[in-house]
């Protein structure tokens, strides 16, 4: 009787064992592409650049000298880097509230289902985020530029007595970039808070209105609080998104003038593909890269639990 | 009561006249780069702002046409585009159809990995990635664009075919067993038709994100003009010839308004994907 049960038993687990192990071959085959893609252009090329951090390797000879830490110690001076380093942070803290305030603000605008020409609106101020960003910033040279339509027109106005070199004067570079960015993604986060806007029922509004509350009250007091978890991971999507730049500051300002909006990506560029200042240097561009890399991952964490614990207060 | 109405327009008045205001400036750059591109050299300088011009002519287009390669550039941006969001859609519809509805070893891990990649920029990863280019002798060809282009995560796509087929009821994968379907034939007779307004808007966005990348191509084309993009291509024209705005204007029109045209007729799938990947 009980030999009987275990053979029984020995085989079900046999079966469940051998269609469990089917299950898993097949999803692995389904996931085969989509990994091998992940691990040849971001898993390895992770582990490598730890590799090349280490070397001292122009990139353009086989020949590489491994030399440790010592890149690290030398970007630990690089005054250079430090100024690329601070230019991306003060970028961030430039656009994050002012990119979250504006679609913020647009996004309640349009949240009106029965308003007229929602439509019309939605696609204007998206139009901007589907372009290309680095033809935008080759023709926004020329639109901000002293011979252009913006200095034009203050100048017209009377608002400017002579019009303003926004890209070329070191103090009005990087806002003037903080600008366009804003103006160029503000249709994503606009869509993200519409998202989070529409998860706020009717019947919140009603019941604000008939307690008296004006819309400003309202907005304030009852609708912003509700959207707050969805704003938190807007505002990181967006933190993480702005140390990023790279293609609107390289076709607007190759970081210059003097490099007052050298940005990460731009220093590491330079460092890694040009060879204006000298030879490429694959290495040392390398462990910029990376340092860079670990500084906005640990950012990200932070920002998340940031976030929980705000989350936590308010309940 | 009428009081009351009469404030209603005057309000709805204003919000409207400030949207559409601030509207035109949002899309201003783009109808003074389209008509730009129509100007001639004198009139460009002469008449800055004007939106319309005088004299429309449409030699801009034909000179960066044949003399700039922008013709080129065209093409080599539609091929990148439609092969990398062909792999792209294959590669994410399937891992998000086992992620979506098994439970497999390594599973958890996975999405941890591609969701944690969010945070890494494409700079930490672009040096070795030309390297990884260049191990496979395609630097400065399509083909090395199509494939690193297609690389990466996709996190926004796997997320969105994960939590459609999330959804699928278990029914229709039960039915298909006894019919006698494997997997695969279940995958390909009837999840890849159900999934067809995902995979729209998986197409839409890729087909724009990779018609729009920069770093990538500007990094694997610099030793190689020929295979250029028109993202690069009219940075590249830009930095040789700085005087020929009209030009410019033009090649940023043959850039820009192909994405701007897709975006207005397909724009319900662009936008709802964005929503959604917020949502997930």
């Amino acid at each position: 009787m009980t030999k009987t049960k275990y053979a029984v038993d020995a085989a079900t687990r046999r079966i469940r064992f051998k269609r469990k192990l089917k299950l898993n071959l097949w999803c692995w085959m389904f996931m085969s592409l989509a990994v091998g893609f992940y691990i040849l252009f971001q898993g390895y090329p992770i582990i490598c650049s730890i590799q090349y951090s280490l070397l001292d390797w122009s990139g353009m000879t086989s020949n590489a000298t491994f030399i440790g830490l010592q890149n690290y110690k030398e970007l630990m001076h690089d005054e250079l880097f430090w100024n690329a380093f601070i230019n991306s942070f003060k970028y961030m803290v430039m656009i994050v509230p002012l990119e979250l305030a504006v679609s913020l603000f647009l996004a309640y605008l349009l949240n009106d289902e029965k308003m007229k020409g929602r439509g019309l609106y939605r696609t204007m101020y998206f139009v901007p985020v589907v372009t290309t960003a680095s033809v935008v910033g080759i023709i926004m040279i020329f639109i901000l530029g002293v011979q252009g339509p913006v200095n034009h027109l203050l100048v017209t106005l009377h608002i400017l007595k002579n019009p303003i070199n926004f890209l070329g004067n070191a103090k009005y570079a990087l806002p003037t970039l903080v600008i366009i960015s804003l103006w160029k993604d503000c249709g994503t986060y606009m869509i993200y808070w519409l998202a989070g806007l529409q998860g706020v029922s009717k019947d919140v509004y009603e019941a604000a209105t008939i307690d008296g509350a004006n819309r400003r009250q309202t907005f304030f007091h009852i609708v912003l609080p509700l959207i707050a978890p969805t704003g938190g991971i807007i505002a990181i999507l967006c933190a993480i998104n702005s140390l990023k730049v790279f293609d609107i500051v390289k076709t607007m300002t190759e970081g210059g003038p003097y490099y007052a909006t050298d940005v990460i990506a731009t220093y590491v560029y330079r460092t890694a593909f040009s060879s204006e200042i000298g030879m490429p240097r694959l290495g040392y561009a390398s462990a910029a890269a990376l340092f860079f890399g670990g500084a906005v991952i640990i950012i990200g964490i932070l920002l998340n639990a940031i976030k929980d614990r705000l989350q936590k207060n308010v309940q | 009561m009428g009081k009351e109405k009469k404030i209603h327009i005057v309000k709805s008045v204003i919000k409207h006249g400030l949207l559409l205001c601030v509207g035109f400036f949002w899309i201003y750059p783009f109808l003074w780069m389209i008509s730009a591109s129509f100007k001639g050299q004198n009139e460009f300088f002469q008449n800055r702002m004007g939106l319309i011009p005088v004299q429309p002519t449409i030699d801009n287009f034909i000179r960066i046409w044949q003399k700039a390669d922008f013709g080129t550039y065209f093409i080599n941006t539609i091929i990148v585009t439609a092969f990398s969001v062909i792999i792209v859609l294959i590669m994410t519809m399937m891992a998000g159809y086992a992620m979506g509805r098994y439970k497999f070893l390594g599973r958890n891990l996975c999405m941890a990995v591609f969701l944690a990649s969010i945070a890494i920029p494409l700079v930490s990863t672009i040096i070795p990635t030309y390297e990884v280019v260049k191990g496979m002798n395609l630097v400065g060809t399509k083909l090395g664009l199509i494939l690193s282009q297609a690389g990466g995560a996709h996190v926004i796509f796997l997320l969105l075919f994960t939590s459609f087929f999330q959804s699928v009821p278990n029914e229709l994968e039960e039915a298909s067993k006894i019919d006698g379907c494997n997997y695969f034939q279940t995958f390909f007779y009837i999840m890849m038709k159900l999934c067809k307004p995902v995979a729209t808007t998986v197409v839409i966005m890729e087909t724009i994100w990779a018609w729009n990348a920069f770093m990538l191509p500007l990094v694997l084309t610099l030793n190689n003009p020929s295979s250029r993009t028109l993202a690069v291509g009219l940075y590249a024209f830009k930095g040789e010839n700085t005087v020929d705005w009209t030009g410019i204007a033009a090649g940023g029109s043959i850039a820009v308004i192909p994405v701007i045209i897709l975006f207005v007729l397909m724009q319900k799938h662009f936008v709802e994907g964005i929503a959604g990947a917020v949502k997930s």
